[in-house]
């Protein structure tokens, strides 16, 4: 699709940047001290800080990619609604109030409160590392997606935008601005959620041929033997050529019909009609965009357009027929919607992708019209395809998938340092309760955003991260700038607590506790900053180097890692006396090494980061938490019955 | 130092647990269940999603309530 920036939109995400940077620099002047600057002076009250904890939490993953996985595939993205949900019952029921009482300004303050061990700081450190980098990587290429269309600028400026204005929150005021910046994102992303399926359900559904640019996609109805005569013409249309599948074509998997009539060329998928006995055929048509081997993009056989009349893809998302055979249903209700939905047919669009010859790729956009029934079930995406699999290994993907959100979110570093901004202990407890009833309602309200953008003949078949800006676009344009405005600070909320977390990890773990450089407490804020910048400028050359890697799969990766190298430690000091520091240093060493080599040998790093086929892969299935989280916690529990019992037990 | 979490909060965290490996498990080994429509039109799917997403949000409610009530201090 073409995308041309507006000025609205763009004042308003002025507006918000700055208003979000003027608030930085104004609470930047109270926060001098390393106590300030790492947990707020732990004064920040727990209603702000609960919030906070959903602005955090609600990263572009959750918002764009969720949202977008819905849209597309149906109920799958929600999974990972729950799954990330769930996670929080963890973190308040196990992890919170004794992380209060026993850390200060990191989590690796929480698992050495016992032992005093840099052993223990150097892993733990490295492991907030590792995982907020991994966690960065899809937040500055999410933001790197959305200034695209926003302000019309290439991804990589969207990257260094998104990293310079980061890292100036933090700089200014570490964890009292990011609080602020994120408590302000999360009401927002709440409320805007809300009207925007109040302004779903108030439309209704209604039956369409094509999406919001009123393009009709067209069916031809073949006779069988239209296709078997042979003689290179579509039957009786004699002007119309079928195009011989060869350079790639005869490879695709489903069967493309390619037509050339009048000097131009279409695609169209070819389905038998459901009578089996006449064995006809029914053409629907396709869309494509192909990449030349010289860089230049073709839509549907001729170069794309930089503005709006030129060639681009049509918008999709539109239901075929509703219950009943009515064309239009008017306002629902929240169960209304779903029950309608449940008996409509909807067209969803899927793609494959066909290499020529001479270099070029061509990706093929075609239509499948799915029954509601299928679009509200599980195991329609490939990552969630081990719930329709025969095989056991797809299954244990799938049960593996769904125990790292479990267990990830009570490990992530970014969520754990906001146990300190707070008092004390119940304090810890009350936002953690205001948390997840904030990302509660945000991710019931993601099922109607996903199905409601489904639905609204605004999607870019190319791009489903895009699928909810282009939603609010659909309803009006200040809704839009509102929405892409909020999704951009959703991503500077989320990256500014990464930086921090890291950069306390780098100065008060690793360079405080391990290396024993001695700082005053401005030289530990000033440290603290200097790390926030390299963090940053590193976080904007990855987020450059992966544009192309899918933010999802990349959330995902740093769950199971998060999930496998901290949580047996954090769970275990709390419950087993017998803990010793080299059962501690292991676990988290085995989790975190075993957890990422498991990722880099996988079918899905093969087919997404190295470009080979996912089938020479050395690991049965992608997702490592089944193995690598009991892993963490039996080395935990043997390293430590092998070495000496410490003194306390 | 000995802090341990609640017990009332481990119990609830159990709770949960069970709740979240059902879902997990009928959708792993029975996932044409989850197709079944139950109330008011409503397939099993999306009921024990949202289930669990306010079943998450009235249990942490439940703790608040149960720990600012009896004072438990992390017994």
């Amino acid at each position: 699709m073409i995308y041309e920036s507006s000025g609205l939109a763009i004042a308003i995400f002025l507006v918000f940047v700055g208003f979000t940077l003027g608030l930085s620099f104004w609470l930047g002047r109270r926060a001098k001290s390393a106590e300030g600057y790492f947990a707020a002076h732990g004064q920040i009250p727990w209603f702000v800080n609960g919030v906070a904890f959903a602005g955090d939490y609600l990263s572009a993953a959750s918002f764009l990619g969720i949202c977008g996985m819905i849209a597309f595939y149906g109920y799958d993205g929600f999974l990972y609604s729950i799954g990330y949900l769930a996670g929080w019952i963890v973190a308040l029921f196990v992890v919170a109030e004794p992380m209060k009482q026993l850390g200060k300004f990191t989590f690796a303050d929480a698992l050495d409160a016992r032992f005093q061990s840099p052993g223990i700081r150097l892993a733990a450190g490295i492991s907030t590392l590792v995982v907020s980098v991994f966690y960065l990587i899809p937040q500055m290429v999410g933001a790197g997606a959305l200034v695209t269309p926003l302000l019309g600028f290439d991804q990589w400026v969207g990257v260094v935008m998104v990293g310079t204005v980061v890292i100036l929150i933090v700089v200014t005021a570490g964890m009292v601005s990011t609080t602020w910046v994120q408590f302000l994102k999360g009401a927002l992303l709440v409320v805007f959620s809300a009207v925007l399926t109040w302004m779903i359900l108030d439309r209704g559904l209604k039956v369409a041929d094509g999406g919001a640019d009123g393009h009709r996609f067209a069916e031809l109805r073949i006779l069988a033997g239209d296709f078997a005569d042979n003689d290179g013409t579509l039957g009786p249309l004699t002007d119309v050529r079928i195009l011989p599948p060869s350079d790639g074509w005869e490879k695709a998997k489903e069967r493309f019909v390619r037509l050339e009539s009048g000097g131009t060329t279409s695609v169209w998928l070819a389905r038998r009609t459901s009578n089996e006995e006449t064995a006809d055929w029914i053409l629907h048509e396709a869309q494509t965009m192909t990449k030349t081997a010289d860089g230049k993009r073709l839509v549907n056989g001729r170069p794309k357009g930089v503005k709006k009349g030129e060639p681009e893809l049509h918008p999709v998302g539109y239901v075929q027929s509703l219950p009943g055979d009515i064309r239009e249903t008017g306002p629902l209700t929240a169960v209304g919607f779903l029950r309608t939905l449940q008996d409509s047919t909807v067209v969803l669009w899927r793609s494959e992708k066909l290499v020529h010859g001479d270099g070029s790729e061509t990706t093929v956009y075609y239509p499948k019209p799915t029954p509601g029934g299928e679009v509200l079930r599980p195991g329609e995406h490939p990552t969630f395809r081990g719930i329709r699999s025969e095989k056991f290994t797809d299954k244990l993907n799938f049960l593996s998938l769904m125990l790292a959100l479990f267990c990830g979110t009570a490990s992530l570093p970014h969520i754990l340092i906001r146990y300190y901004t707070v008092k004390d202990a119940a304090s810890a407890r009350r936002s953690t309760i205001v948390g997840i009833a904030s990302i509660g309602v945000f991710y019931v309200l993601t099922l109607y955003l996903g199905l409601g953008a489904m639905t609204s003949g605004e999607l870019d078949v190319s791009d489903e991260n895009m699928s909810a800006p282009l939603l609010a676009k659909g309803m009006n344009t200040w809704l839009f700038a509102a929405i892409s405005a909020i999704a951009f600070t959703t991503v500077l909320g989320t990256v500014s607590g990464l930086i921090l977390a890291a950069a306390g990890a780098v100065t008060h773990d690793l360079l405080g506790s391990v290396f024993r450089v001695k700082m005053n407490d401005s030289e530990k804020v000033r440290m603290a900053k200097i790390s926030s910048v390299c963090v940053g400028a590193a976080a904007i050359a990855l987020g450059i180097l992966f544009q192309k890697m899918n933010p999802t799969f990349l959330v995902g990766w740093a769950f199971s890692v998060a999930a496998s190298a901290n949580l047996p430690s954090l769970v275990m000091i709390l419950f087993w006396p017998r803990v010793t520091r080299q059962g501690i240093v292991a676990a988290i060493s085995v989790g975190m090494v075993s957890s990422m080599a498991w990722i880099l040998l996988s079918g899905e790093a093969y087919s997404r980061v190295y470009g080979l086929d996912a089938a020479l892969a050395i690991v049965p299935f992608s997702q490592p938490g089944i193995l690598t989280i009991p892993l963490g916690f039996i080395t935990l529990v043997a390293v430590s019955l092998l070495s000496p019992a410490p003194k306390s037990s | 130092m000995n802090i341990k979490a609640s017990r009332s909060g481990l119990t609830l965290f159990f709770v949960y647990l069970a709740f979240y490996a059902g879902f997990v498990g009928l959708n792993a080994f029975a996932p044409e269940r989850m197709e079944t429509v139950l109330l008011s039109g409503v397939n099993a799917a999306v009921l024990y999603g949202f289930a669990l997403i306010f079943g998450a949000v009235l249990l942490s409610a439940v703790y608040g309530f149960l720990r600012s009530n009896t004072n438990e201090t992390g017994d």
